[in-house]
């Protein structure tokens, strides 16, 4: 699980594709999701949906909490309106990995429709992974490398929710439990991994004091709330620490 | 197979569109900024600060199953898959076996 090691990036895209797919099957990822998507599954199950709908929520949503969301909120006597918005609540993280992410990734010339289906694949998951290696990869190979973490990654994830939807009789009672907490713990020690500078450091730190706060407080958008003020004091603390250090 | 139609129309309609609306978002925006700006920066630290009002969130107002497991467990769980992570080598794999053999062990002597 330490982390491979960087392709020169001198090959095709094909090679870095294929990067990506190694990187993806060596990571932590690989396990959490499997273990993830095991447990969704057989919550579809529970919930009365077909494994045709349960895979294809997978391969669509490919959004853990917020294919929770939809299974568990689509119960007699509930709004469609309400889960909609819980859904997309539950997704606003996808907006910041997506905007850090683009920059890094995009060539000159390129549509925003030709990054609708690499976009697709972002998740937390592949955003720490992508973000980690692609810097080391050349400018022209850094999409199909995350197209690599990506399918793979979402191919796993489908796989899984068929086997967890026919397994859930045979699951022990505390499965869904810990299936669903391989979420929150996954992304703290890949986030706290990834973590390298001040800024990064703080705003992890920052989100999990203000998180709880906004959260219970029942503010609207506490997530979106804690990701911008979190973030910007963290960006704040890292503009401080570099003018005090007597750079530019 | 008209429920089985509404229900694939549902998955699209308030399953799919409401979270694929932020990817797409995110092109826009991320489409008209450079790799080594400023703003990169914040939107960085603005990510990861969401990342982990994920987690808090997720730990603190759990869904479904998880919800049966006392708060002190998975508090305590998350606290020792932290420090597994710090202790053994910075792996996020050693963390998150720790972190969940201690959820386990919590909910079956304490649950």
């Amino acid at each position: 699980m330490s982390s491979p090691p960087a392709d020169p990036g001198t090959g095709t895209d094909t090679d870095a594709f294929l990067f990506g797919v190694r990187v993806a099957s060596r990571s932590v990822f690989a396990f959490v999701i499997i273990f993830t998507y095991i447990g969704f599954g057989a919550l579809c199950h529970d919930y009365g949906f077909s494994v045709g709908w349960a895979m294809l929520s997978t391969v669509l949503q490919w959004a853990g909490p917020a294919q929770v969301v939809l299974v568990t909120g689509l119960g007699p006597g509930t709004a469609l309106i309400e889960t909609a918005v819980a859904v997309a609540l539950s997704s606003v993280r996808f907006l910041p990995i997506v905007v850090a992410l683009v920059p890094l990734v995009k060539r000159d010339g390129m549509r925003p429709r030709d990054l609708v289906l690499p976009v697709h694949f972002m998740a937390v998951s592949v955003w720490v992974e992508a973000m980690r290696h692609a810097p080391t990869l050349p400018r022209e190979r850094r999409i199909p490398f995350c197209n690599g973490i990506g399918l793979t990654l979402l191919l796993i994830g489908t796989v899984f929710t068929g086997v967890g939807y026919y397994m859930q009789a045979i699951l022990p009672a505390m499965f869904g439990a810990a299936a669903m907490f391989i979420t929150p713990i996954s992304f703290l020690t890949s986030t706290a991994r990834n973590a390298r500078l001040l800024l990064e450091k703080a705003a992890l730190g920052l989100g999990l004091a203000i998180g709880p706060l906004l959260a219970f407080s029942q503010v609207q958008f506490d997530l979106l709330w804690t990701g911008v003020i979190g973030g910007t004091l963290a960006y704040g603390l890292h503009r401080l620490q570099r003018s005090r250090s007597g750079k530019a | 197979m008209n429920a089985e139609l509404q229900a694939y129309l549902i998955l699209i309609v308030i399953g799919f569109l409401p979270s694929e609306v932020w990817r797409w978002l995110g092109i826009v925006i991320g489409g008209g900024l450079d790799e080594r700006s400023e703003i990169i920066l914040w939107v960085r630290a603005v990510a990861t600060a969401l990342i982990a009002a994920v987690v808090a969130r997720i730990v603190l107002i759990p869904p479904g199953a998880l919800a049966a497991v006392p708060l002190p467990v998975r508090l305590a769980a998350l606290a020792c898959g932290f420090f597994g992570f710090l202790f053994i080598r910075r792996s996020a794999f050693a963390g998150v076996v720790i972190g969940e053999v201690v959820l386990i062990l919590g909910a079956l002597l304490f649950g």
